[in-house]
Protein backbone atom coordinates (compact mmCIF):
# COMPACT_ATOMS: atom_id res chain seq x y z
CA UNK A 1 0.00 0.00 0.00
CA UNK A 2 1.14 3.52 -0.76
CA UNK A 3 1.68 6.15 1.91
CA UNK A 4 -0.05 9.46 1.10
CA UNK A 5 1.83 12.64 2.04
CA UNK A 6 0.23 16.03 1.52
CA UNK A 7 1.71 19.51 1.94
CA UNK A 8 2.81 21.41 3.95
CA UNK A 9 5.91 19.23 3.68
CA UNK A 10 7.92 18.99 6.87
CA UNK A 11 10.79 16.74 7.92
CA UNK A 12 8.46 15.30 10.58
CA UNK A 13 6.21 13.81 7.85
CA UNK A 14 9.16 12.21 6.05
CA UNK A 15 11.29 10.93 8.92
CA UNK A 16 9.68 7.50 9.22
CA UNK A 17 9.82 6.70 5.50
CA UNK A 18 12.06 3.76 4.69
CA UNK A 19 13.76 2.56 1.51
CA UNK A 20 11.24 0.65 -0.58
CA UNK A 21 8.15 2.53 0.64
CA UNK A 22 5.72 3.61 -2.08
CA UNK A 23 4.58 7.18 -1.57
CA UNK A 24 1.95 9.37 -3.25
CA UNK A 25 2.93 13.03 -2.97
CA UNK A 26 0.43 15.88 -3.15
CA UNK A 27 1.60 19.48 -3.06
CA UNK A 28 4.17 21.85 -4.49
CA UNK A 29 7.44 20.59 -5.93
CA UNK A 30 10.05 22.57 -7.88
CA UNK A 31 11.77 21.35 -11.02
CA UNK A 32 15.49 21.77 -11.59
CA UNK A 33 18.14 19.94 -13.60
CA UNK A 34 21.91 20.48 -13.67
CA UNK A 35 21.90 23.86 -15.44
CA UNK A 36 19.38 25.29 -12.93
CA UNK A 37 21.20 23.73 -9.97
CA UNK A 38 24.40 25.44 -11.08
CA UNK A 39 22.68 28.84 -11.19
CA UNK A 40 20.84 28.33 -7.89
CA UNK A 41 24.08 27.36 -6.16
CA UNK A 42 25.85 30.42 -7.60
CA UNK A 43 23.01 32.69 -6.43
CA UNK A 44 23.26 31.28 -2.91
CA UNK A 45 27.04 31.77 -2.94
CA UNK A 46 26.60 35.40 -3.98
CA UNK A 47 24.13 35.86 -1.12
CA UNK A 48 21.13 36.30 -3.45
CA UNK A 49 17.65 34.86 -2.88
CA UNK A 50 17.20 31.60 -4.83
CA UNK A 51 14.04 31.29 -7.02
CA UNK A 52 12.24 29.31 -4.30
CA UNK A 53 12.76 28.81 -0.60
CA UNK A 54 15.14 25.88 -0.21
CA UNK A 55 14.06 25.05 3.36
CA UNK A 56 11.36 22.36 3.37
CA UNK A 57 11.32 22.25 -0.43
CA UNK A 58 11.05 19.19 -2.65
CA UNK A 59 12.99 19.26 -5.91
CA UNK A 60 12.02 17.14 -8.91
CA UNK A 61 14.81 16.49 -11.42
CA UNK A 62 12.81 16.82 -14.62
CA UNK A 63 12.85 18.63 -17.95
CA UNK A 64 9.30 18.18 -19.25
CA UNK A 65 8.15 18.18 -22.86
CA UNK A 66 6.26 21.34 -23.94
CA UNK A 67 2.64 21.51 -22.79
CA UNK A 68 0.01 21.05 -25.47
CA UNK A 69 -2.76 23.67 -25.56
CA UNK A 70 -5.06 23.31 -22.56
CA UNK A 71 -2.62 21.14 -20.60
CA UNK A 72 -0.47 22.31 -17.69
CA UNK A 73 2.57 20.30 -18.80
CA UNK A 74 3.85 17.69 -21.22
CA UNK A 75 5.46 14.38 -20.30
CA UNK A 76 7.32 14.68 -17.01
CA UNK A 77 9.46 11.75 -15.89
CA UNK A 78 12.67 11.91 -13.86
CA UNK A 79 16.12 12.57 -15.29
CA UNK A 80 19.23 10.79 -13.99
CA UNK A 81 20.13 12.19 -10.58
CA UNK A 82 23.92 11.80 -10.42
CA UNK A 83 24.33 14.94 -12.53
CA UNK A 84 22.98 16.91 -9.56
CA UNK A 85 25.29 15.20 -7.01
CA UNK A 86 27.72 18.12 -7.00
CA UNK A 87 24.97 20.50 -5.85
CA UNK A 88 22.61 18.38 -3.74
CA UNK A 89 24.51 18.19 -0.40
CA UNK A 90 24.60 22.00 -0.10
CA UNK A 91 20.83 22.27 -0.70
CA UNK A 92 20.11 19.48 1.78
CA UNK A 93 22.25 21.27 4.36
CA UNK A 94 20.09 24.36 3.74
CA UNK A 95 17.00 22.36 4.67
CA UNK A 96 15.73 20.83 1.42
CA UNK A 97 13.54 17.89 2.46
CA UNK A 98 13.49 15.66 -0.57
CA UNK A 99 14.77 15.04 -4.09
CA UNK A 100 12.89 13.14 -6.79
CA UNK A 101 14.91 11.59 -9.61
CA UNK A 102 16.27 8.22 -10.65
CA UNK A 103 19.54 6.37 -10.36
CA UNK A 104 22.45 6.05 -7.95
CA UNK A 105 23.77 8.94 -5.83
CA UNK A 106 27.28 9.70 -4.57
CA UNK A 107 28.46 8.93 -1.05
CA UNK A 108 28.38 12.69 -0.36
CA UNK A 109 24.65 12.82 -1.21
CA UNK A 110 23.93 9.70 0.84
CA UNK A 111 25.74 11.24 3.82
CA UNK A 112 23.84 14.52 3.40
CA UNK A 113 20.51 12.64 3.34
CA UNK A 114 21.17 10.93 6.68
CA UNK A 115 22.84 13.99 8.22
CA UNK A 116 19.78 16.13 7.48
CA UNK A 117 16.98 13.60 7.86
CA UNK A 118 16.08 14.02 4.18
CA UNK A 119 14.73 11.57 1.58
CA UNK A 120 15.68 10.65 -1.98
CA UNK A 121 12.76 9.37 -4.02
CA UNK A 122 12.80 7.64 -7.38
CA UNK A 123 10.03 8.32 -9.86
CA UNK A 124 9.53 5.77 -12.63
CA UNK A 125 12.11 6.47 -15.32
CA UNK A 126 10.60 6.36 -18.77
CA UNK A 127 7.00 6.45 -17.54
CA UNK A 128 6.69 10.15 -18.21
CA UNK A 129 3.24 10.10 -19.82
CA UNK A 130 1.87 8.32 -16.76
CA UNK A 131 3.27 10.96 -14.41
CA UNK A 132 2.20 13.93 -16.54
CA UNK A 133 -1.37 13.33 -15.41
CA UNK A 134 -0.35 13.94 -11.77
CA UNK A 135 0.77 17.49 -12.53
CA UNK A 136 -2.19 19.80 -12.04
CA UNK A 137 -0.44 23.12 -12.58
CA UNK A 138 2.95 24.31 -13.77
CA UNK A 139 4.51 27.75 -13.86
CA UNK A 140 8.02 28.80 -14.90
CA UNK A 141 9.43 30.82 -11.99
CA UNK A 142 13.07 31.25 -13.07
CA UNK A 143 15.61 30.82 -15.87
CA UNK A 144 13.10 30.87 -18.73
CA UNK A 145 16.06 30.95 -21.15
CA UNK A 146 16.86 27.36 -20.18
CA UNK A 147 13.69 26.09 -21.92
CA UNK A 148 12.94 22.57 -20.69
CA UNK A 149 15.53 23.13 -17.96
CA UNK A 150 13.85 26.22 -16.49
CA UNK A 151 12.75 26.13 -12.84
CA UNK A 152 9.04 25.35 -12.63
CA UNK A 153 6.69 25.38 -9.68
CA UNK A 154 4.47 22.30 -10.03
CA UNK A 155 1.41 21.32 -8.07
CA UNK A 156 1.22 17.53 -8.11
CA UNK A 157 -1.52 15.21 -6.97
CA UNK A 158 -0.69 11.67 -5.92
CA UNK A 159 2.66 11.66 -7.72
CA UNK A 160 3.87 8.04 -7.36
CA UNK A 161 7.42 7.81 -6.02
CA UNK A 162 9.48 5.19 -4.20
CA UNK A 163 11.87 5.84 -1.31
CA UNK A 164 15.43 4.99 -2.39
CA UNK A 165 17.53 6.72 0.30
CA UNK A 166 16.04 7.26 3.74
CA UNK A 167 17.11 9.21 6.80
CA UNK A 168 18.25 6.03 8.56
CA UNK A 169 20.77 5.20 5.85
CA UNK A 170 18.61 2.74 3.91
CA UNK A 171 19.33 2.34 0.19
CA UNK A 172 16.77 0.55 -1.98
CA UNK A 173 19.16 0.10 -4.92
CA UNK A 174 21.48 -1.91 -2.67
CA UNK A 175 18.88 -3.64 -0.51
CA UNK A 176 16.40 -4.38 -3.32
CA UNK A 177 19.06 -6.10 -5.38
CA UNK A 178 20.31 -8.09 -2.38
CA UNK A 179 16.79 -9.10 -1.36
CA UNK A 180 15.99 -10.33 -4.86
CA UNK A 181 19.23 -12.29 -5.14
CA UNK A 182 18.62 -13.77 -1.68
CA UNK A 183 15.08 -14.85 -2.69
CA UNK A 184 16.49 -16.60 -5.78
CA UNK A 185 19.12 -18.26 -3.61
CA UNK A 186 16.42 -19.51 -1.22
CA UNK A 187 14.47 -21.18 -4.04
CA UNK A 188 17.58 -23.07 -5.27
CA UNK B 1 17.51 6.32 -62.16
CA UNK B 2 14.66 7.41 -59.90
CA UNK B 3 14.13 10.98 -58.83
CA UNK B 4 12.91 11.60 -55.27
CA UNK B 5 11.93 15.03 -54.05
CA UNK B 6 13.61 15.72 -50.74
CA UNK B 7 10.37 17.26 -49.46
CA UNK B 8 8.96 13.72 -49.29
CA UNK B 9 11.88 12.73 -47.03
CA UNK B 10 11.28 15.83 -44.90
CA UNK B 11 7.56 15.06 -44.46
CA UNK B 12 8.25 11.42 -43.55
CA UNK B 13 10.87 12.35 -40.97
CA UNK B 14 8.60 14.93 -39.31
CA UNK B 15 5.86 12.30 -39.07
CA UNK B 16 8.23 9.60 -37.80
CA UNK B 17 9.70 11.81 -35.05
CA UNK B 18 6.20 12.22 -33.63
CA UNK B 19 5.24 8.58 -34.22
CA UNK B 20 8.36 7.11 -32.62
CA UNK B 21 7.86 9.23 -29.51
CA UNK B 22 4.29 8.02 -28.94
CA UNK B 23 4.01 4.48 -30.30
CA UNK B 24 6.23 1.48 -29.60
CA UNK B 25 6.43 -1.49 -31.94
CA UNK B 26 4.62 -4.73 -31.10
CA UNK B 27 7.84 -6.74 -30.78
CA UNK B 28 8.89 -4.54 -27.84
CA UNK B 29 5.43 -4.54 -26.24
CA UNK B 30 5.22 -8.34 -26.52
CA UNK B 31 8.72 -8.68 -25.10
CA UNK B 32 7.75 -6.57 -22.07
CA UNK B 33 4.64 -8.74 -21.52
CA UNK B 34 6.59 -11.99 -21.66
CA UNK B 35 9.14 -10.67 -19.16
CA UNK B 36 6.32 -9.62 -16.83
CA UNK B 37 5.03 -13.19 -16.88
CA UNK B 38 8.42 -14.47 -15.76
CA UNK B 39 9.11 -11.79 -13.14
CA UNK B 40 8.91 -13.18 -9.59
CA UNK B 41 9.53 -9.94 -7.64
CA UNK B 42 6.34 -8.03 -6.65
CA UNK B 43 7.94 -4.55 -6.79
CA UNK B 44 9.46 -5.42 -10.17
CA UNK B 45 6.07 -6.56 -11.48
CA UNK B 46 4.54 -3.33 -10.26
CA UNK B 47 7.16 -1.32 -12.18
CA UNK B 48 6.63 -3.30 -15.40
CA UNK B 49 2.87 -2.80 -15.09
CA UNK B 50 3.44 0.96 -14.72
CA UNK B 51 5.59 0.88 -17.85
CA UNK B 52 2.76 -0.88 -19.72
CA UNK B 53 0.28 1.72 -18.45
CA UNK B 54 2.62 4.45 -19.66
CA UNK B 55 2.69 2.89 -23.13
CA UNK B 56 -1.13 2.89 -23.24
CA UNK B 57 -1.34 6.55 -22.18
CA UNK B 58 1.24 7.59 -24.79
CA UNK B 59 -0.77 5.79 -27.48
CA UNK B 60 -3.58 8.29 -26.92
CA UNK B 61 -1.22 10.70 -28.68
CA UNK B 62 -1.24 13.50 -26.09
CA UNK B 63 1.87 12.75 -24.03
CA UNK B 64 5.14 11.37 -25.43
CA UNK B 65 6.38 8.10 -23.89
CA UNK B 66 9.29 9.85 -22.16
CA UNK B 67 10.07 13.50 -21.45
CA UNK B 68 13.50 12.88 -22.98
CA UNK B 69 12.29 12.76 -26.56
CA UNK B 70 15.87 12.20 -27.53
CA UNK B 71 18.46 13.17 -30.06
CA UNK B 72 17.01 12.32 -33.46
CA UNK B 73 19.17 9.54 -34.91
CA UNK B 74 18.32 9.17 -38.59
CA UNK B 75 19.55 6.26 -40.68
CA UNK B 76 19.22 6.57 -44.45
CA UNK B 77 19.81 3.59 -46.71
CA UNK B 78 19.91 5.19 -50.14
CA UNK B 79 19.61 3.11 -53.29
CA UNK B 80 22.46 3.92 -55.67
CA UNK B 81 19.95 4.57 -58.47
CA UNK B 82 18.23 7.35 -56.54
CA UNK B 83 18.71 11.00 -57.44
CA UNK B 84 17.48 13.52 -54.88
CA UNK B 85 15.92 16.68 -56.27
CA UNK B 86 14.65 19.89 -54.69
CA UNK B 87 17.57 20.66 -52.41
CA UNK B 88 20.08 19.27 -49.97
CA UNK B 89 19.26 15.96 -48.26
CA UNK B 90 20.89 16.98 -44.97
CA UNK B 91 18.78 20.14 -44.83
CA UNK B 92 15.67 18.08 -45.54
CA UNK B 93 16.40 15.72 -42.65
CA UNK B 94 17.00 18.59 -40.25
CA UNK B 95 13.90 20.43 -41.44
CA UNK B 96 11.87 17.25 -40.86
CA UNK B 97 13.26 16.97 -37.33
CA UNK B 98 12.61 20.68 -36.67
CA UNK B 99 8.97 20.32 -37.80
CA UNK B 100 8.38 17.02 -36.03
CA UNK B 101 9.74 18.24 -32.70
CA UNK B 102 7.90 21.56 -33.03
CA UNK B 103 4.50 20.30 -34.25
CA UNK B 104 4.65 17.28 -31.93
CA UNK B 105 5.38 19.30 -28.77
CA UNK B 106 8.51 17.22 -28.25
CA UNK B 107 11.37 18.37 -26.03
CA UNK B 108 14.25 20.24 -27.61
CA UNK B 109 17.32 18.62 -26.10
CA UNK B 110 20.21 19.57 -28.40
CA UNK B 111 22.94 22.08 -27.51
CA UNK B 112 24.95 23.75 -30.30
CA UNK B 113 28.33 23.09 -28.74
CA UNK B 114 29.30 20.36 -26.23
CA UNK B 115 30.99 22.91 -23.97
CA UNK B 116 29.15 26.22 -24.34
CA UNK B 117 25.86 24.29 -24.10
CA UNK B 118 23.40 26.72 -25.68
CA UNK B 119 20.20 24.95 -26.73
CA UNK B 120 19.52 25.15 -30.48
CA UNK B 121 15.81 25.40 -29.67
CA UNK B 122 14.53 23.04 -32.37
CA UNK B 123 16.27 19.73 -31.60
CA UNK B 124 18.54 20.00 -34.62
CA UNK B 125 20.94 18.99 -35.87
CA UNK B 126 20.02 15.33 -36.12
CA UNK B 127 22.62 12.59 -36.07
CA UNK B 128 22.51 11.27 -39.64
CA UNK B 129 24.01 8.05 -40.93
CA UNK B 130 24.07 7.47 -44.70
CA UNK B 131 24.53 4.14 -46.38
CA UNK B 132 24.55 3.50 -50.12
CA UNK B 133 22.83 0.26 -51.10
CA UNK B 134 21.78 -1.33 -54.42
CA UNK B 135 18.39 -0.38 -55.89
CA UNK B 136 16.24 2.72 -56.29
CA UNK B 137 14.57 2.94 -52.87
CA UNK B 138 15.30 4.96 -49.75
CA UNK B 139 14.85 3.33 -46.36
CA UNK B 140 14.49 5.84 -43.54
CA UNK B 141 14.77 4.96 -39.86
CA UNK B 142 14.20 7.53 -37.14
CA UNK B 143 15.38 6.46 -33.68
CA UNK B 144 15.07 9.19 -31.02
CA UNK B 145 17.75 8.35 -28.45
CA UNK B 146 17.48 9.35 -24.81
CA UNK B 147 20.68 10.20 -23.03
CA UNK B 148 19.99 8.70 -19.60
CA UNK B 149 20.80 5.39 -21.24
CA UNK B 150 23.21 6.78 -23.86
CA UNK B 151 25.42 8.03 -21.00
CA UNK B 152 25.73 4.48 -19.67
CA UNK B 153 27.09 3.16 -23.00
CA UNK B 154 30.75 2.15 -23.30
CA UNK B 155 33.38 1.07 -25.79
CA UNK B 156 36.56 -0.89 -25.25
CA UNK B 157 39.40 -2.02 -27.48
CA UNK B 158 40.02 -5.51 -26.13
CA UNK B 159 43.09 -7.54 -27.01
CA UNK B 160 42.18 -10.48 -29.29
CA UNK B 161 43.27 -12.85 -26.51
CA UNK B 162 40.30 -11.65 -24.43
CA UNK B 163 38.09 -13.67 -26.82
CA UNK B 164 34.38 -14.33 -26.37
CA UNK B 165 34.69 -14.39 -22.57
CA UNK B 166 36.30 -10.95 -22.55
CA UNK B 167 33.52 -9.58 -24.73
CA UNK B 168 30.77 -11.08 -22.55
CA UNK B 169 32.36 -9.88 -19.32
CA UNK B 170 32.59 -6.33 -20.69
CA UNK B 171 28.92 -6.32 -21.71
CA UNK B 172 27.72 -7.66 -18.34
CA UNK B 173 30.02 -5.31 -16.43
CA UNK B 174 28.65 -2.34 -18.41
CA UNK B 175 25.06 -3.16 -17.46
CA UNK B 176 26.02 -3.90 -13.86
CA UNK B 177 27.86 -0.59 -13.47
CA UNK B 178 24.94 1.30 -15.03
CA UNK B 179 22.60 -0.10 -12.36
CA UNK B 180 19.44 1.97 -12.00
CA UNK B 181 20.69 4.92 -14.10
CA UNK B 182 19.56 3.94 -17.63
CA UNK B 183 15.92 3.19 -16.57
CA UNK B 184 15.98 -0.62 -16.63
CA UNK B 185 14.67 -2.87 -18.02
CA UNK B 186 17.11 -2.01 -20.79
CA UNK B 187 17.69 -3.15 -24.34
CA UNK B 188 21.35 -3.77 -25.11
CA UNK B 189 22.96 -3.26 -28.52
CA UNK B 190 26.42 -4.76 -28.93
CA UNK B 191 28.87 -4.13 -31.77
CA UNK B 192 31.85 -6.46 -32.01
CA UNK B 193 34.72 -5.99 -34.48
CA UNK B 194 35.28 -3.38 -37.18
CA UNK B 195 37.11 -0.25 -36.09
CA UNK B 196 36.69 1.93 -32.98
CA UNK B 197 33.88 3.97 -34.60
CA UNK B 198 32.33 1.09 -36.55
CA UNK B 199 31.85 -0.92 -33.35
CA UNK B 200 29.87 1.96 -31.84
CA UNK B 201 27.73 2.34 -34.97
CA UNK B 202 27.00 -1.40 -35.02
CA UNK B 203 25.96 -1.26 -31.36
CA UNK B 204 23.51 1.52 -32.14
CA UNK B 205 22.16 -0.30 -35.22
CA UNK B 206 21.76 -3.47 -33.13
CA UNK B 207 19.14 -1.59 -31.09
CA UNK B 208 17.02 -1.28 -34.24
CA UNK B 209 16.69 -5.03 -34.78
CA UNK B 210 13.24 -6.39 -33.81
CA UNK B 211 13.39 -8.07 -30.40
CA UNK B 212 11.68 -11.22 -31.66
CA UNK B 213 14.51 -11.83 -34.13
CA UNK B 214 17.78 -13.41 -33.01
CA UNK B 215 21.19 -13.24 -34.61
CA UNK B 216 21.42 -15.26 -37.83
CA UNK B 217 24.63 -16.96 -36.73
CA UNK B 218 24.17 -19.70 -34.17
CA UNK B 219 27.33 -18.73 -32.27
CA UNK B 220 26.10 -15.17 -31.73
CA UNK B 221 22.50 -16.26 -31.12
CA UNK B 222 23.78 -18.34 -28.22
CA UNK B 223 25.91 -15.43 -27.03
CA UNK B 224 22.83 -13.16 -27.05
CA UNK B 225 20.91 -15.68 -24.98
CA UNK B 226 23.77 -16.23 -22.56
CA UNK B 227 24.27 -12.48 -22.11
CA UNK B 228 20.57 -11.91 -21.46
CA UNK B 229 20.59 -14.67 -18.84
CA UNK B 230 23.73 -13.37 -17.15
CA UNK B 231 22.38 -9.80 -17.09
CA UNK B 232 19.09 -10.99 -15.64
CA UNK B 233 20.97 -12.77 -12.87
CA UNK B 234 22.45 -9.45 -11.67
CA UNK B 235 19.32 -8.71 -9.63
CA UNK B 236 19.12 -5.00 -10.61
CA UNK B 237 15.55 -5.35 -11.88
CA UNK B 238 13.12 -2.76 -13.27
CA UNK B 239 14.13 0.75 -12.13
CA UNK B 240 16.93 -0.85 -10.09
CA UNK B 241 14.57 -1.82 -7.26
CA UNK B 242 15.58 -5.49 -7.46
CA UNK B 243 14.20 -8.21 -9.69
CA UNK B 244 14.87 -10.46 -12.64
CA UNK B 245 14.03 -8.17 -15.54
CA UNK B 246 17.15 -6.01 -15.86
CA UNK B 247 17.31 -6.40 -19.65
CA UNK B 248 14.61 -7.19 -22.20
CA UNK B 249 16.96 -8.27 -24.98
CA UNK B 250 20.56 -8.30 -26.18
CA UNK B 251 21.20 -7.76 -29.89
CA UNK B 252 24.65 -8.28 -31.40
CA UNK B 253 26.07 -7.13 -34.74
CA UNK B 254 29.57 -8.13 -35.81
CA UNK B 255 32.03 -7.13 -38.54
CA UNK B 256 35.46 -8.23 -39.75
CA UNK B 257 38.27 -6.57 -37.82
CA UNK B 258 42.07 -6.19 -37.73
CA UNK B 259 44.44 -9.00 -36.66
CA UNK B 260 45.53 -6.89 -33.68
CA UNK B 261 42.12 -5.81 -32.41
CA UNK B 262 38.82 -6.78 -30.80
CA UNK B 263 36.67 -3.63 -30.47
CA UNK B 264 33.50 -4.01 -28.40
CA UNK B 265 30.84 -1.34 -28.03
CA UNK B 266 27.78 -1.53 -25.81
CA UNK B 267 24.94 0.87 -26.55
CA UNK B 268 22.42 0.91 -23.71
CA UNK B 269 18.79 1.81 -24.36
CA UNK B 270 15.98 2.06 -21.84
CA UNK B 271 12.69 0.18 -22.11
CA UNK B 272 11.42 2.99 -24.38
CA UNK B 273 13.38 1.55 -27.31
CA UNK B 274 11.90 3.82 -30.00
CA UNK B 275 12.33 3.62 -33.74
CA UNK B 276 10.22 3.91 -36.85
CA UNK B 277 11.18 2.75 -40.33
CA UNK B 278 9.65 3.47 -43.71
CA UNK B 279 10.71 2.82 -47.29
CA UNK B 280 10.07 5.19 -50.17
Amino acid sequence: MSIRITEPFTKEKFKDLRAGDSVLLTGTVYTARDAAHKRITEMIERGEEPPFEIRNSIVYYVGPTPAKPGRPIGSAGPTTSYRMDAYAPKLLDLGQIAMIGKGQRSQEVMDAVTRNGAVYFAAIGGAAALMAGCVKSAEVIAFDDLGAEAVRKLYVEDLPVTVVLDSAGGNLYKEGRQAYLQSVENIK
Amino acid sequence: MREIDIRIIEDKIAEMCIGANHFLDDDLKNCITSHLEEEPSPIAREMIESIQKNIMIAEEGVFPLCQDTGMACVFLEIGQDVHFIGGNIEDAVNEGVRRGYGDGFLRKSIVRDPLDRVNTGDNTPAYINYEIVPGDKVKITVAPKGFGSENMSRIKMLPPAAGAEGVKDFVVETVSTAGANPCPPVVIGVGIGGTFDKAALMAKKALLRPLNKSNEKEFYREMEEELLNRINELGIGPQGFGGKTTALAVNIITAPTHIAGLPVAVNVNCHVSRHKTTTI
